[in-house]
């Protein structure tokens, strides 16, 4: 065991604030959304108990919390399966050469580093131009798309680049189209990962709020609701629901690196 | 025929992927550039081609105003991301040894970037408001007489919550280069006198040169168009291009908005070139 140098030290200090000051703030309306019913916006906590986050799914409190939670689930769903179908088929073309393969790729990449509120007012226009009504599960599916879709691909791209293909080629040695070979070797082999891309792809697109801001139409998703909250609600439920989304999204990343793990062991043994 | 399939394959393949950017970000792009000149009659726009809507921003006060208040957010926000991400991401590749404790911190860093941008500011209210955890423990300390005002609702914290949300953007790429140098070379180094400033300076900095430019891309351009941070945290005098662009479209001036954008969208790339002039990213990608 050497002796560590004092700026290991030093650098470990500044990690553990860094650490702090990306979840002080988390932790903090975590513990103040368990106040009892006379609670506050600010600490000291008055009481403890779980009423405000019952509260969360009283209508009359904090608008409609259900409908749009709701339309999210349904909006994140559709994003996941779109993301992974459009990502791995592209995958799949990048494993070959083919011509403008360079210009897809930064056009996708391209797509990450648009500011967001670009990417927004495009859509609006172009959907108010061509006559037809912006709505979440249409020009919103789409603006979700933009940002969900280069993640899955970047993912997609990693996943491939690590994969062997002694399997395909055993495979089509035995006589297997391409079809079959895909279908029954290459998408079992990857499934894992898939189902990683998709959990991070339904959170991304389950918090998206720029992208969607303008575009979604009559109806708000959870995160438009949200931000419509922060200027009318004054009482512990907006935090109750901020722990709540929280907790969430928690538990599918949790699930997606565990997805991920699983797969990496899998393709050692 | 089995031939020519083989070599349509992958076209056919890239297709879908082509479509969703072709339909969502490039159509959309060229018909705010294409709204950009038409006309606004006060309550809708009309296909009748104008530069005014680009003359308006070039002369008004204001534009100007609001493009340099967004540099200035553009920069500190960049300086205190890099600031944090360089160490941060250096204790993480150097310091620690075991690889899976490692890839357990890296997770740490990592994931609040995958919840809400919005609850994550909400998250700032109890810490810095008037009756805030800082405020009241300024006040037990007897440092001040009076909550200090200008921790929320102002640009201090409207940079503090970018840094809190992007800095993430930052440290990635940087861990991602220091991971990639070669142990041997900073051996070398050592071997041949090298103090460990030297090292830093001479060896890892040049090497992690290609990440720390992939960061601050992501960074100056999450940055430019930003408008939720701006109105949750900034104070009524805080703006932003983005936060402009929302509020024309509340309004409905739409081809204003869309000149705005076209703007804000050159001006982007314009940094996006200088840091590419500056760093070469082509090994990284």
């Amino acid at each position: 065991m050497t002796k560590r140098p004092l700026s290991f030290y030093l650098l470990a200090g500044f990690f553990g604030l860094f650490v702090l000051f990306l979840y002080g703030p988390m932790f903090a309306i975590f513990l103040l959304s368990l106040q009892g019913e006379e609670g506050n916006l600010t600490f000291p906590m008055r009481g403890f108990s779980f009423y405000w986050l019952g509260q969360v799914f009283q209508e009359q409190r904090v608008g409609s919390f259900t409908e749009s939670f709701s339309r999210s689930l349904v909006l994140g769903l559709a994003v996941v399966v779109l993301s992974v179908l459009v990502s791995v088929m592209a995958g799949l073309a990048f494993r070959s050469q083919f011509r403008g393969a360079t210009l897809l790729f930064y056009l996708t990449i391209s797509s990450l580093i648009v500011p967001s509120v670009l990417v927004s007012l495009g859509i609006g226009i172009t959907f108010q131009v061509l006559g037809l009504e912006t709505q979440w599960f249409s020009s919103g599916l789409g603006a979700h798309l933009t940002w969900t879709v280069p993640f899955a691909f970047l993912i997609v791209l990693g996943v491939f680049n690590r994969f062997n293909p002694a399997y395909e080629e055993a495979a089509r040695d035995l006589g297997a189209s391409d079809a079959k070979t895909f279908w029954e070797i290459v998408l079992p082999l990857i499934a894992p990962s898939l189902i990683g891309i998709g959990l991070l792809a339904f959170t991304l697109s389950y918090d998206e709020f720029t992208r969607t801001s303008l575009v979604s139409g009559q109806d708000n998703t959870l995160p438009l609701e949200v931000f419509g909250m922060t200027t009318n609600v004054t009482s512990p439920a907006l935090y109750a629901l901020g722990t709540l989304t929280t907790l969430f999204s928690f538990t599918l990343i949790t699930l997606a690196f565990f997805t991920f793990r699983f797969f990496s062991k899998r393709q050692v043994e | 025929m089995t031939k020519t399939w083989k070599s349509f394959q992958p076209y056919a393949l890239a297709l879908p992927q082509t479509l969703v950017f072709l339909l969502f970000l490039i159509l959309p792009i060229l018909m705010i550039g294409l709204v950009s000149f038409w006309q606004f009659n006060g309550y809708a726009m009309v296909r009748e081609f104008t530069l005014g809507n680009y003359s308006d921003i070039f002369t008004s006060n204001v534009y100007l105003t609001t493009y340099l208040n967004t540099f200035k957010y553009v920069l500190l926000v960049w300086f205190f991301c890099l600031a944090i991400a360089f160490p941060v991401a250096y204790f993480l590749a150097f310091h620690i040894q075991s690889q899976s404790l490692q890839i357990i911190l890296f997770l740490v860093c990592t994931v609040p970037f995958w919840t809400s941008n919005i609850i994550r500011m909400i998250s700032w209210i109890p810490v810095l408001g008037k009756e805030g955890l800082i405020n009241s423990l300024l006040m037990r300390l007897n440092l001040v007489q009076e909550p200090v005002t200008w921790l929320l609702y102002s640009d201090f914290a409207v940079v503090l919550g970018m840094v809190h949300l992007y800095s993430f953007f930052m440290i990635a790429p940087i861990f991602n280069s220091m991971m990639r140098i070669e142990r041997n070379l900073i051996t070398a180094a050592e071997d041949l006198g090298a103090s460990g400033w030297q090292i830093l300076r001479e060896v890892i900095l040049p090497l992690t040169a290609p990440g720390i430019a992939i960061g601050s891309i992501f960074v100056v351009t999450l940055v430019m168009g930003e408008y939720v941070t701006v109105r949750l945290m900034g104070g009524g005098q805080s703006a932003s291009v983005g936060k402009l662009i929302q509020t024309q479209i509340g309004s409905l001036q739409y081809p204003l908005a869309a000149a705005n954008a076209v703007i804000l969208l050159l001006v982007t790339l314009i940094l996006v070139v200088g840091i590419l002039r500056v760093v070469d990213i082509r090994k990284e990608l």
